[in-house]
């Protein structure tokens, strides 16, 4: 009999469809591998009775022959940052603990209408701040990948959906939800050797996903190859007349759409992008993935995002400003963590509450934010760094004059060692310096493995495209996919 | 610009943070870092420029000017907006005295 866990969301939904096995049982051999891989602490809940609920729902449509949707009969991981109705959401922080919402994000409602089920609710770094899954109040995520060295060092699954990208690489799940701020999606995948693509800004709807950036937050579809992510985007997004900033445009058939053939279209090569000091393995792969495309029919050109170097600072204002301003929310009075000191008067509370319910990295942004925008620095940081995101936006813009794509490392380094950055906030920070021009601009963006490094780990690449294309990026994904053949998978030492 | 301990304390308090003389030290010199760091935006030449407001261009829609216009994020739900309160008290929010 077919592994069920081995396969991909379009095989499932075949198989299911086909009647060559039941919704049930591909949710029960997830939820067995679920339940055997708490070591990777993938997941802050898991739902196996979830997943097979909305199976049998699924199998019981089969039986009347009706349609199962484009999602039929795939169960999911549900990053723990979309609210789902009766089932706690944390955010990964104290301060959210025990929070059960009495409504549904758009997102999810939106996969369970296509017919997904729920694994469980996936852990992430705390308010989705962080690019190593080492900031969850609820304890690190751990990679299922090892170097092979033959050390057991663990691995960072990328962050800060790393539960997701932990989780689908480890066959616990065939596809996640993620959400990318600043690289939250690109990144974990890039580390776990799985693709995952952020949509326009404006595609997925944020109604119901806990707040952190709301200019940069997108949520997006993370699995094992383009055609899954297309699949799954495609259930994921339309307009939302709750989200003030959701698109008001029909969802293209991303899937119908596929196409990996690149003749007539160009791909762009920022120069700047190739910095001094970087990991030659990093530029090996990087070029790999540029005979890739020629080899598909593409061309190549040279071209200049000239303000790269400035969108990690940039972004380390913008960020941490809105998310000041959004997390001033958790305040002890109407939902989430309280702590009221013996005596204390409301403002005591406030204060009391917020040291409790927020972990060091948090505080760290929110305290970096209100000082940004506090008066007599909002012009000099605040604007300042607006100014410059609208010139990383105008580069991204005059470079469509000459190419489709862009194509770009992902990260600057595979997977590193849990602990490894910890003590250095900065040094974290630079891991997202290839994702976050992207999130500034807006931009439809995805990772796909590319290979293995000379240690075993996953690379990936990356493909920017024009606002609203994410047909350009995941047929250029696939182009790519084809001929990387990558195949490799972590041994399950977890089991 | 750099921030001392002072200024540290005044943004906790801004931010409605507690935090402790220790806790205020430790961060002099992680905010000094970053802050250190961002300041590389002042090379950068603006004139001209406008900060940016909205990533993909958008117009910001209104809701029709009625009662529960969307029923979803509209009135009458009294007891799920409680259902998560700390301490919900006769259908409202209690929290600590604040005036005597």
């Amino acid at each position: 009999m077919t592994e069920l866990t081995e396969l991909t969301v379009a095989a499932i939904r075949t198989g299911v469809a086909g009647g060559d096995f039941t919704a049930v049982e591909v949710a029960e051999a997830f939820n067995a591998n679920v339940a055997a891989a708490s070591q990777l602490n993938a997941f802050i809940v898991a739902t196996p009775e979830k997943a097979v609920e909305a199976a049998q729902a699924v199998d019981a449509k089969r039986a009347k022959g009706q349609d199962l949707g484009k999602m039929g009969g795939v169960p999911i991981g549900m990053k723990d940052l979309f609210a789902t109705n009766g089932v706690q959401t944390t955010a990964a922080s104290h301060m959210l603990e025990g929070f059960v919402p009495q409504y549904e994000s758009t997102v999810s409602q939106k996969l369970w209408d296509a017919g997904a089920g729920m694994l469980g609710k996936l852990n992430l770094d705390q308010f989705a701040m962080g690019s190593s899954n080492e900031t969850s109040y609820f304890g690190n995520v751990i990679s299922p990948w090892r170097r092979k060295d033959g050390g057991n060092a663990d691995l960072a699954p990328g962050g800060s959906s790393g539960g997701s990208s932990s989780a689908v690489a480890a066959r616990l799940c065939p596809a996640a939800t993620g959400t990318d701020t600043g690289g939250s999606i690109r990144q974990p995948a890039a580390f776990t050797g799985i693709s995952g693509i952020k949509p326009t800004y404006g595609r997925c709807s944020r109604w119901g996903v806990v707040a952190f950036a709301s200019s940069l937050d997108q949520a997006g579809p993370m699995a094992r190859d383009v055609t899954d992510c297309a699949i799954m985007l495609e259930a994921m997004a339309g307009f939302d007349p709750k989200d003030s900033t959701s698109l008001n445009l029909p969802v293209p058939e991303w899937e119908a759409g596929l196409n990996p053939d690149m003749k007539g279209k160009k791909v762009g090569i920022p120069r700047e992008y190739r910095m001094d000091g970087m990991d030659p393995e990093i530029l090996k792969s990087w070029d790999d993935g540029i005979a890739w495309l020629k080899d598909a029919g593409a061309e190549v050109v040279d071209i200049s995002l000239p303000h790269t170097k400035y969108a990690l600072p940039a972004y380390y204002i913008i960020a941490p400003a809105e998310a000041s301003s959004n997390l001033a929310r958790y305040d002890g009075v109407r939902y989430g963590l309280r702590d009221l000191p013996e005596g204390a008067g409301l403002q005591d509370m406030y204060a009391a509450t917020r040291a409790d319910g927020f972990g060091p990295e948090v505080k760290r942004r929110i305290m970096i934010g209100t000082y940004v925008l506090s008066a007599g620095f909002y012009d000099a940081y605040y604007n300042q760094a607006q100014k410059v995101r609208a010139l990383i936006a105008r580069d991204f813009e005059q470079a469509w004059s000459q190419c489709d794509v862009i194509l770009a490392p992902t990260c600057p380094s595979a997977a590193f060692a849990l602990g490894d950055k910890t003590s250095d906030p900065l040094s974290m920070y630079l891991n997202d310096v290839f994702a976050v021009p992207a999130s500034l601009a807006g931009l439809p963006a995805m990772s796909v493995p590319a290979g293995l490094n000379s240690e075993g780990l996953p690379l990936g690449l990356q493909i920017i495209g024009k606002a609203f294309d994410e047909q350009g990026v995941l047929n250029a994904g696939l182009a790519i996919e084809q001929r990387a053949g990558f195949t490799a998978k972590p041994e399950a030492w977890w089991k | 610009m750099s921030v001392d301990k002072a200024t540290v304390a005044k943004i906790a308090s801004l931010a409605r943070i507690r935090m402790d003389d220790a806790a205020c030290d430790a961060m002099v010199p992680e905010l000094n870092q970053i802050l250190g760091w961002v300041e590389q935006l002042g090379e950068v030449d603006v004139t001209g420029v406008e900060p940016m407001t909205a990533v993909i261009p958008n117009t910001l829609r209104l809701r029709d000017d009625v009662v529960d216009a969307d029923p979803l994020t509209g009135g009458g739900v009294r007891d799920k907006v409680l259902a998560n309160a700390p301490a919900p008290e006769h259908g409202f929010f209690g929290v600590p005295k604040v005036i005597e």
